[in-house]
């Protein structure tokens, strides 16, 4: 089939046309929005834009979801990679059991705690802080960071290890100046994975937040309930998201087509 | 079954090209008749991979033609050439049972059930895969799953060729010369034109009427088993055929002396009109070699290393810098560590430039 | 390989990482289990009622009715996304600058924020400056997806197929790259149709990763709750609330902390049941793969 290439094409025109229009109604002005309809802005503007890097109640939201995702992955990473390499080298008691637990955390609907969470977070006075929602989004990204981490290391063979021990290495040595080098690119991937779930996530961020860590994800919808809407400043604030996430894929952009063809699932 | 000619095939990977160290394979001839059993055999890189794939279609060759029973098919997609293609890895259906797959390609040209199941189970049996017939195919060990995808290369009744590619390369040692015989005995009765790509050489010469040997491209041998262990007519043959190889130590010619450093070999014919400045090698296999006690008749070497494979023993020894290996069965009336080198002139060989040269009998 | 080396020490290593979870998961969890047990009536007094809760919670309506919704929402999602998404890998180029094109292209709603793609959508959709809605309302189809229930699941359907197909594709895709060139040549020699290829080399090939998508797919749509909450809230009246988003509304909105709990616990297990199917199948098909051996 020749035309088999359209199909690809149509698939990914219908993926960026409500992008493209968004794009578009950012750089509107409110009233070019309200009143005609333009398939692109005949007054080209970066006013939106302009209100939300001026105004604190907006880039305040981006200020807070980079802190908590930022923590969050830090904190993911660390504890996660001890953690992989005991279930990646060591046989303990109750191991597989722990292993799987860990996954179906992973699988937890963040309904069924969103509400616990409120009353635990409040009840230790942690209410509305960075640090909550980090925590919180350990819930998932924890076991997430762990299955990608030990995936990884078990593809180290054991002998490196041994080897470091016999040359007196000490364990702390060995791991930090031998074998996360040699996991480098795992640490990436889960990391990218960590930052990416947890940027996304609105319902846990939302409900643990009020006005001083308050995401940009609940700064959004928020504004959504009120009438008289600012559609150009929400769109705008939209585009401003989707930009962590298009830079991301534009540098991995090799990474992804190489590993795709070699074959690797 | 069809008579398989080459002509002035050459490859580029880079396109057409005046260069002609741009061609991955120069320029060749070729006639393979009908029915013949053929072996491509080289190193990695030297192109028998590169011409199986443009005698199958999936590569167009730069120049030339391929014709089989003199029609031209050299732009013929590789499904409309009638042949059938062996891989290095078995490739077969997983979700059908191995009655399935080697019934597929017979289904597919609309040969109805009569006429498929009793030859299905015929080749089956001829493949020792009878008792499996029913089994899923993915369930089987790495060599039966080789064996069916042999089986749906003959189970159609007429094909132009069955090329293989290195279709040993995942069985097990000691499964191979099981294979290799049933490969043999599926020639004889079949009677298809086959031909064998391999790096291996004891597979070329157990399966094969005539062994092209290719290097760097080209062919640098066409002959029978024999004709390549007695006569390589370059030194990549004679150093590639036999385990160990050819012997192929530098020397000097004199009429009919050979002068290997500073010492004078007579050899059983006279060299001459040989080019000047050529490089010039004696060449000859450790089988045609004999030590003698020191102080005899031939070179004066010593012994360095005894290696016994079982049957024979592997004697390297080493006159100066030159190392040369012998075969012998026995090393009686050997003691220390010197002895005398015995060419067989019969079988010694010069090479001038890499290439055979004939010499005059005395 | 060497063999793991038994080690209860290694406990200490997975204690961060099990203290982190724990709290996170556990304690909530007993919160919940708390309070599906018990009833209030304010100013923090329990009484324990037992069973009761789960007892209403099978019985009600409004349960049954969200339910419903939700198998109906994560049934027609499959259906569509995992035939379209096989469809597009299989038409997806393997070699050439198409294929970062494609792949970029293809990830880039993956990662959109969800409620991002929620307002996306609620823009996207409006009669008066949504490009989608305008359209429709130019052609003259009545379109109001916050008054017409059927306009408000169409809508919200099409987001999750815009939002994740991708994720169907891109597994299918690295199924389909794994598959050596020389299985087409043999089905090109053997003289297999397109739809014997389809059937006999690529589907059996792309099963494992299938598998994957489409547990993947059924647990996060069961679980969905932004994006519908961001375009519709629930609404018009309840069409659109989905379990999640029941849920939420009647645990944070309603504190009525005893039904929502009940729920919360059901919901939770009927996953952990999908999770443990996932778990079990996969390691069958895994096994039977490498029986197989290559």
């Amino acid at each position: 089939m020749r035309l088999k290439w359209l199909i690809p094409a149509i698939y990914i025109f219908f993926l960026l046309l409500p992008i493209y229009w968004l794009v578009n109604m950012s750089l509107k002005t409110n009233e070019e929005i309200l009143s005609v309809f333009t398939l692109w802005p005949r007054d080209l503007t970066f006013a939106n834009y302009k209100v939300i890097f001026t105004d604190a109640s907006w880039y305040s939201g981006y200020i807070n979801s980079m802190i908590y995702v930022s923590i969050n992955v830090v904190i993911s990473v660390t504890f996660a990679l001890p953690a992989a390499y005991a279930f990646s080298r060591y046989s303990f008691v109750g191991d597989k059991h722990l292993f799987f637990w860990l996954l179906t955390n992973r699988m937890a609907p963040p309904a069924v705690f969103a509400l616990p969470f409120f009353q635990l977070y409040s009840s230790i006075g942690l209410f509305d802080t960075h640090i909550a929602v980090a925590i919180a989004h350990c819930l998932f990204n924890l076991p997430l960071a762990v299955w990608i981490l030990e995936g990884f290391m078990s593809g180290i063979p054991k002998e490196i290890d041994e080897t470091a021990f016999v040359d007196g290495y000490s364990w702390p040595r060995f791991f930090v100046k031998i074998f996360i080098p040699n996991i480098a690119s795992g640490i990436g991937v889960t990391a990218f994975f960590c930052f990416m779930f947890s940027w996304v996530e609105l319902l846990l961020a939302r409900t643990l937040t009020a006005v001083n860590a308050k995401p940009i994800s609940a700064i959004m919808t928020r504004t959504v309930s009120a009438s008289g809407l600012d559609w150009g400043v929400l769109a705008a604030a939209g585009v401003l998201t989707i930009l962590p996430g298009a830079l991301v894929i534009y540098f991995v952009r090799n990474h992804i087509a190489k590993g795709f063809a070699l074959g690797r699932v | 079954m069809a008579k398989v000619t080459l002509k002035e095939i050459a490859h580029s990977y880079t396109g057409y090209s005046e260069n002609p160290d741009d061609y991955a394979l120069k320029k060749l001839d070729l006639t393979w008749r009908d029915g013949g059993a053929y072996a491509l055999l080289g190193p990695s890189g030297c192109g028998k991979t590169t011409l199986l794939n443009i005698i199958s279609g999936l590569l167009i060759p730069t120049k030339g033609q391929v014709l089989f029973n003199d029609q031209d098919v050299t732009r013929l997609p590789t499904e409309q050439r009638n042949i059938a293609q062996i891989f290095q890895f078995p490739v077969i259906y997983d979700t059908m049972t191995v009655f399935q797959n080697l019934a597929f390609p017979l289904k597919n040209r609309g040969r109805t059930k009569e006429e498929i199941e009793p030859r299905v189970i015929e080749l089956a049996k001829m493949l020792n895969l009878e008792k499996d017939l029913y089994t899923k195919a993915q369930h089987l060990t790495a060599d039966a799953k080789q064996k069916i995808s042999l089986g749906r290369g003959l189970i159609r009744t007429s094909v132009n060729a069955i090329l293989f590619d290195e279709p040993l390369t995942v069985i097990d040692p000691q499964l191979k010369w099981q294979l290799r015989s049933q490969l043999k005995f599926l020639h004889k009765k079949f009677g298809f034109t086959m031909i064998y790509v391999t790096h291996d050489q004891t597979e070329a010469l157990t399966f094969a009427d005539e062994v092209i040997v290719m290097y760097e491209g080209a062919i640098v041998q066409i002959g029978t088993p024999e004709a390549l262990f007695e006569r390589p007519e370059h030194t990549f043959v004679g150093y590639f055929i036999g385990s160990p190889g050819m012997n192929i130590v530098p020397c000097r010619l004199q009429g009919n002396q050979a002068m290997i450093d500073d010492h004078a070999l007579v050899l059983g014919k006279t060299y001459r009109d040989i080019p000047t400045g050529a490089k010039i090698e004696i060449g000859i296999r450790p089988e045609y070699l004999r030590l003698a006690p020191p102080g005899g008749k031939g070179l004066p070497v010593n012994i360095q290393k005894v290696d016994d494979i079982g049957r024979y023993k592997i004697v390297r020894v080493g006159l100066n810098n030159r190392k040369f290996n012998v075969v012998m069965t026995e090393l009686s009336g050997m003691t220390g560590d010197n002895a005398s080198l015995v060419f067989n002139m019969n079988h010694t060989n010069i090479y001038v430039n890499d290439h055979l040269f004939v010499g005059d009998q005395q | 390989m060497i063999a793991k080396q038994t080690n209860q020490k290694a406990w200490f290593m997975v204690l961060p990482v099990f203290l982190v979870v724990a709290f996170s998961a556990v304690i909530p969890l007993m919160t919940v289990v708390n309070y599906s047990v018990q009833d209030t009536f304010g100013n923090n007094v329990f009484t324990w009622v037992g069973m009761d809760w789960f007892k209403d919670l099978i019985h009600s309506e409004r349960f049954h009715a969200a339910f419903l919704k939700q198998l109906m929402f994560s049934g027609i999602i499959l259906l569509i996304e995992v035939p379209l998404g096989i469809v597009i890998a299989l038409a997806m180029p393997k070699k050439g600058w198409g294929v970062p094109v494609c792949l970029i292209g293809m990830a880039l709603p993956l990662l959109i924020p969800w409620n991002v793609v929620g307002t996306i959508w609620q823009i996207f959709g409006r009669v008066d400056i949504g490009l989608l809605g305008h359209t429709l309302a130019s052609l003259g189809i009545h379109y109001n997806y916050t008054q017409d229930p059927v306009a408000a699941w169409i809508t919200i359907i099409i987001m999750d197929v815009w939002h994740w197909t991708s994720l169907v594709v891109l597994l299918c895709y690295a199924g389909l790259c794994s598959i050596p060139d020389a299985y087409y040549q043999a089905a090109k020699i053997d003289g297999a149709s397109r739809l014997a290829v389809f059937r006999y080399i690529q589907l059996p090939k792309m099963q494992r990763v299938l598998l994957i998508a489409i547990l993947l797919r059924f647990m996060d749509s069961f679980m969905i709750y932004t994006e519908p909450f961001v375009i519709t809230g629930g609404g018009p009246g309840n069409s659109t609330t989905f379990m999640s988003i029941d849920l939420v509304k009647m645990a944070v909105g309603q504190f009525d902390l005893g039904p929502a709990a009940a729920m919360s616990l059901v919901y939770f297990l009927v996953i952990l049941l999908l999770c443990w199917v996932f778990y079990t199948v996969m390691s069958n098909v895994g096994e039977e793969s490498s029986n197989g051996g290559k």
